[in-house]
């Protein structure tokens, strides 16, 4: 039972890692590239965009839909190698 | 075949469809009723999703809202895109491992109250009301301007059709009904985009058109707006006017928002298991961005196309649309220095929204009551009119106009069936079954939400009929209230075992009563003081969410270590819920009742 208990204690513990881990990139991306840095990054042109512009038009929400995307992959792996995943696969 | 046959039978076509779909995915039990038997694969969920969450706003407003203020509608594309992060990783799992029916469902057995229960029930309520008052009345425009039937006859008509799929199929008719609709929708949203991003730049991806080159010119799309912009004297198109404090504000109550509304976490409970509810949520907004991303482009395209057409037009000589839409209202103009000829500056025409009068002045345009203010702008656009008009406006074939009015129709329907869900849901389950009658049976209970789902249709359409005349401005608090009460309570529920109901019920009750006051202070008891000079901190009532969250969180953690720690089981079942295989007691349910999924 102890074991069970350790094993769900590091599985959680490693589940925040990953989780802050993406969320930073989340923050830096949207609130750091998109709003804080907008101004600086706007003196670089990229692709016909100031580069500011882009991230808060268009590159947070591709980086969005990449994050979640690779949460659900390191999720899965760490189902595995705790031996949580569900069934079916 | 003229453009109104083909809008009768695109519209027509896209509502048998529901329909056909409805009928076949009726729900037999409240299994199927609230969560759709949790049999919903995650790409379909995540269409799905889409269509719940892309509404009348997303669709027909959030694209011209852009258009005018430029840069700073980021706020809305960061801010209703990015809550699905924090959804995906920090909720989504846990309430689906969580396994029952709904918000209030889990606030109030996480937190062993039902005063916990009550407060959450009474904010899905008002949140979903709240929402679904404009969806109703969109359903209406979109009927009135491309049917010519009468408004009020257009609500009803959409009051008619949410009711046969959302009282017959519940969660199960609207989760597969809502997969028809994302499809029309975005169908609907990019055909035209990609007509103009042809027609301005050569290349038919939205997203990469924004960036490129207007045809025969060695400027970019950007640059050549920018330009246009400022000859006429608007701000530049690439720079922002609001401050970085409101828009930092803004962005995080709306992304926080966006994950605590009960509308769109609902959907996460329908997937069969915990993977899938992630992976769902990935698809989820794979699918929104599709929409999105191509949004910001759309409003730089629509914006060259108005100041091209219109700025120093002659009257006589504007294209048919124009006169269409002076007919519904959303375009005034008044020729201030009589020379017939259209000057479009910034500022605002005239004295508030144009109240027409039924004369004709001399180049034929509506005139109009107001008095004129004294800038020079002559012209007022109602912001709808960018997408709405859009097809008109870079004259594409009749049949892309009539794709345009089902996609907005979907957008709609689609969310007010998920709305009216949850706040039929709230009223048998949370309510009825969990609080006041907790003897009745599986059937009765069936019965009770599908008699709720009924009235508040019937109030839904109320609203759409008699607008209120603050619809417009409680949208703020949907967000805000959500952002202030939900996404703490949830979070904190999941991560921090500690937290108990003291602190909990607190925590939501200090954030919301902070966020309303806030928000009606501004917006109804003193509209004048609405500036930033008398904002906290600089932060606009459509921001003062986040506040409301931060107010949340401290109030709750304080509490809650004045306070006992919360009993043993609750504090198992948190461990229970953060696996996604430990066999807890919850969750096991509904699976015997999943029955089959419905091909669709």
């Amino acid at each position: 039972m102890s074991d069970g208990k350790a094993a769900a204690a590091a599985y959680w513990k490693e589940n925040l890692r990953v989780l802050l881990t993406l969320l930073c990139v989340w923050f830096a991306v949207s609130f750091g590239c998109g709003i804080l840095f907008v101004d600086e990054l706007d003196k670089f042109v990229v692709g016909g965009f100031p580069l500011g512009f882009w991230f808060a038009q268009q590159g947070s929400i591709y980086t969005f839909v990449a994050l979640i995307f690779v949460y659900v992959w390191q999720m899965n792996r760490l189902d595995r190698k705790y031996n949580v995943a569900e069934e079916g696969e | 075949m003229s453009t109104e046959m083909l809008t009768y039978l695109f519209v027509g076509a896209s509502f048998a469809l529901y329909i056909y779909i409805a009928i076949r995915s009726r729900a037999g039990s409240t299994g199927e009723y609230y969560v759709a038997g949790k049999g919903v694969h995650p790409i379909a969920n995540g269409m799905a999703t889409g269509a719940d969450w892309m509404s009348a706003a997303s669709f027909i407003s959030m694209a011209g809202i852009i258009s005018f203020v430029g840069r700073d509608g980021a706020v809305y594309l960061m801010g209703w895109t990015g809550g699905y992060v924090l959804l995906a990783m920090c909720l989504a799992p846990y309430l689906r491992k969580f396994g029952k029916f709904t918000v209030p469902d889990f606030v109030g057995e996480r937190y062993y109250s039902q005063l916990a229960r009550v407060v959450a029930v009474v904010c899905v309520i008002f949140i979903s009301f709240t929402y679904v008052a404009g969806q109703m009345r969109g359903v209406g425009i979109v009927f009135s301007r491309y049917l010519e039937v009468d408004i009020n006859i257009g609500v009803m008509i959409g009051m008619a059709i949410v009711f046969v799929y959302a009282v017959l199929g519940g969660m199960k008719g609207i989760t597969y009904t809502q997969v028809a609709q994302y499809c029309v929708m975005i169908f609907a949203f990019m055909v035209p985009a990609i007509f103009i991003s042809m027609m301005i730049t050569g290349n038919p991806i939205p997203q990469l058109g924004f960036g490129s080159n207007v045809v025969g010119t060695e400027m970019s799309v950007l640059e050549k707006l920018n330009g246009l912009s400022e000859e006429l004297g608007f701000a530049q198109y690439t720079d922002g006017s609001k401050s970085t404090i409101d828009m930092f504000f803004i962005t995080m109550a709306l992304m926080v928002g966006t994950a605590g509304l009960p509308h769109v976490i609902v959907r996460f409970f329908t997937t069969p298991t915990v993977r899938d509810a992630r992976k769902s949520a990935g698809y989820a907004l794979l699918f929104i961005a599709v929409l999105y991303t191509t949004a910001p482009a759309v409003a730089s395209f629509a914006r060259i196309n108005l100041l091209n057409t219109v700025s120093e037009a002659s009257y006589k000589d504007l294209p048919d649309w124009f006169a269409n839409w002076e007919n519904s209202g959303l375009i005034a103009w008044t020729d201030k220095n009589n020379d017939g000829k259209i000057q479009y500056h910034p500022g605002k025409p005239m004295e508030g929204k144009p109240q027409f009068t039924d004369e004709r002045g001399a180049n034929g345009e509506r005139l109009v009551a107001n008095n004129p203010t004294a800038n020079n702008n002559e012209l007022y656009v109602d912001r709808d009119i960018m997408v709405l008009a859009n097809p008109e406006i870079a004259q594409l074939p009749g049949w892309v106009i009539a794709l345009v009015a089902a996609g907005g129709l979907a957008a709609a329907l689609s969310t007010a069936a998920g709305l009216l869900l949850v706040i039929s849901t709230s009223i048998s389950h949370d309510l009825l079954k969990r609080n006041l009658m907790p003897n009745i049976s599986d059937k009765q209970e069936l019965l009770a939400a599908r008699g709720a789902a009924a009235v508040a249709i019937v109030i839904a359409g109320l609203f759409g009929i008699y607008p209120p005349a603050f619809v417009a401005q409680v949208v703020a608090f949907a967000f805000g209230l959500a952002a202030a009460s939900f996404f703490p309570a949830i979070l904190m529920g999941i991560f921090y075992k500690r937290m108990n109901k003291e602190g909990a019920v607190t925590g939501m009750i200090v954030g919301l009563v902070f966020t309303f006051s806030y928000i009606v202070y501004f917006k109804f008891i003193n509209p004048g003081a609405n500036s930033a000079d008398n904002w906290l901190f600089g932060v606009s009532p459509e921001g003062i969410g986040t506040i409301g969250m931060m107010l949340n969180f401290a109030v709750s953690i304080v509490i809650c270590h004045l306070t006992k720690a919360p009993p043993q089981e609750i504090q198992d079942m948190v461990e229970d819920i953060r696996v996604p295989t430990s066999k807890g007691a919850a969750g096991a349910r509904v699976e015997g009742e999943a029955g089959e999924p419905a091909r669709a």
